[in-house]
């Protein structure tokens, strides 16, 4: 019997770090879709963006974050209480052993290294919309204190359980604490940034800035679905009974339909709106998918989990029109994605979980709208004030890859010699 | 009839496509090129190596057109790519002595 518990426990820690591990190669799979949707002459700026965001977040959420979040016992249900910096202490085995209710099932550390990997991936969806005219210092301050502190707080409120938790606001994944955090950080930060050079003409015309490498965004985006996996199928937190191991299978089954749903959807839009099958919004309208069934991926049929990603992939293609008309310009889409589509995954709870009532989903809702898109306001205003959001023209012009970087991501024509003094 | 090459900043392309089509320019052919005048490269570092990268991105646009509109396309190309910075780039005349439309044999003026 103890030998069982002990498996159960190992068995379930296992499923977080693995599920964690998925989850964190969905940062691969960002800085390949972003990678892609920008020009040439930006790329090695995103792709350092990305990894070195990923890095921040990890050691942000180790020296404070996790422990806003989740501070087991909170001051308020609004305030966690001061923050501490993540230790390497573990559950024992006569814990374990000892069972009831309060025996915990898997590792502590296992739960911190599949958080953190989550907020990581909230703060990347920014890197996308401010592509291709942001300082990469700036971005890299906003990402300690989105890290540290924004998302912390809101996700206190709902997973840590706080308020919105208490309140009954249901949101299995993260289609709020997660998806819409970044699209509202990112919101924040492309209204103070501007639109690229050239985006927008006189008389409300849009310019097409097209991506330079459609093979790695649709790498990237094939690499997001597989994360994904993790995203929603570790969520369920736990696989070590019939169940468990069930409720898992479904969330599975769910989020792949979901983004299957997405794709198409989003495909027959493109073609009967613009005339053609485009794939850029094909790849969107996958996330969109998965970020539509992110919220809820376990009470859902899968023939309702691909209707809610279908009914995310049409969305994402009207926001990202609806986006340029507004002149807010977003190069990847994050905003549309994962902000406008992630508040419809919260709406969509309600078609299939009977817990859900739409107050308490709206009252998530509006609130993590409310805190984080106001707090990055102030955090991105305070940086544009004191170094400046946006690069040249001149830079821009020339591309960000040169100015930021001093490197080029496609090199040509740079001879054999070197500087050669 | 001449050859007019213009080698210009890249985000100038639109504006001098623009300006050319005011002045009843129909065609044009339009190369991405890198290159150099008194416009020096920089310095570049890859993992701690320097090195020198002279040739800058430039677009080459090459317009046949008639000579009695030669000086009307020099000027429309000088006001539409100039930034007053260094590296605005250069246009170079040549004589055309023959031009032909493939798809109807048409050469000469009609040609253009």
């Amino acid at each position: 019997m103890e030998a069982i518990k002990e498996l159960s426990y190992a068995l379930d820690t296992f499923y977080f770090l693995v599920s964690g591990a998925l989850v964190m190669w969905m940062a691969a799979g960002f800085a390949m879709l972003e990678a892609g949707l920008v020009r040439a002459k930006n790329t090695t700026e995103i792709l350092t963006k990305n990894i070195v965001l990923y890095a921040v977040a990890t050691i942000m959420y180790m020296l404070m974050g996790y422990s806003l979040m989740y501070p087991g016992d909170g001051v308020s249900s609004w305030w966690p209480g001061l923050p501490s910096i993540l230790g390497a202490a573990d559950n024992t085995a006569e814990a374990v052993i000892a069972g009831g209710d309060d025996a915990p099932y898997y590792s502590t550390l296992s739960d911190f290294f599949f958080q953190v990997v989550f907020v990581a991936t909230a703060m990347s969806i920014v890197s996308g919309a401010v592509a291709e005219r942001m300082k990469l210092w700036a971005f890299f301050v906003f990402a300690i204190v989105l890290t540290g502190f924004i998302y912390p707080m809101q996700g206190y409120w709902k997973w840590g359980g706080g308020f919105l938790d208490q309140a009954g606001f249901l949101d299995f994944a993260g289609s709020g604490v997660v998806h819409m955090c970044g699209g509202a950080a990112a919101l924040a930060g492309v209204l103070l940034l501007g639109a690229r050079k050239g985006k927008y003409g006189p008389d409300g015309k849009v310019n097409a800035l097209p991506g330079a490498n459609l093979p790695l965004a649709t790498l990237g985006t094939f690499i997001l679905w597989l994360g994904w996996f993790g995203f929603n199928g570790g969520s369920e937190l736990k696989v070590s009974d019939v169940a468990e191991a069930n409720a898992v299978a479904l969330v599975f089954v769910n989020t792949n339909a979901a983004a299957a749903g997405g794709v198409v959807a989003a495909i027959i839009t493109a073609r009967l709106w613009f005339g053609k099958a485009d794939l850029t919004m094909a790849l969107n309208g996958a996330l969109a998918g998965l970020v539509a069934i992110t919220a809820e991926p376990l009470t859902p049929t899968p023939l309702l989990a691909t209707l809610v990603g279908a009914i995310g992939g049409v969305i994402v293609v009207g926001s990202i029109v609806m986006m340029d008309k507004l002149k807010i310009d977003d190069p990847v889409g994050a905003i549309s994605v994962h902000g406008v589509v992630g508040m419809w995954g919260l709406v969509a709870v309600t078609l299939s979980n009977p817990e859900a009532t739409i107050g308490s989903q709206l009252l998530g809702l509006f609130t993590i709208l409310a805190w984080v898109f106001l707090a990055s306001l102030i955090v991105w205003g305070i940086i544009k004030a004191v170094m400046g959001l946006r690069v040249s023209a001149e830079e821009e012009f020339e591309g960000l890859d040169i100015g930021e970087c001093g490197l080029e991501a496609y090199p040509e024509f740079t001879g054999s010699r070197g500087s050669g003094k | 009839m001449k050859m007019v090459t213009a080698i210009i900043k890249p985000f100038k392309l639109d504006d001098v496509r623009d300006a050319l089509a005011e002045i009843g320019i129909k065609g044009m052919t339009v190369t991405e090129v890198k290159g150099f005048g008194r416009q020096k490269g920089h310095t570049e570092l890859y993992r701690g190596a320097e090195y020198v990268v002279d040739f800058l991105p430039k677009v080459k646009v090459e317009v046949a057109v008639n000579a009695d509109i030669l000086d009307q396309v020099i000027d429309a190309i000088i006001k539409a790519a100039r930034t007053d910075k260094i590296g605005d780039g250069k246009i170079f005349v040549v004589d055309l002595d023959q031009v032909m439309r493939i798809r109807t044999g048409e050469s000469g003026k009609e040609a253009l």
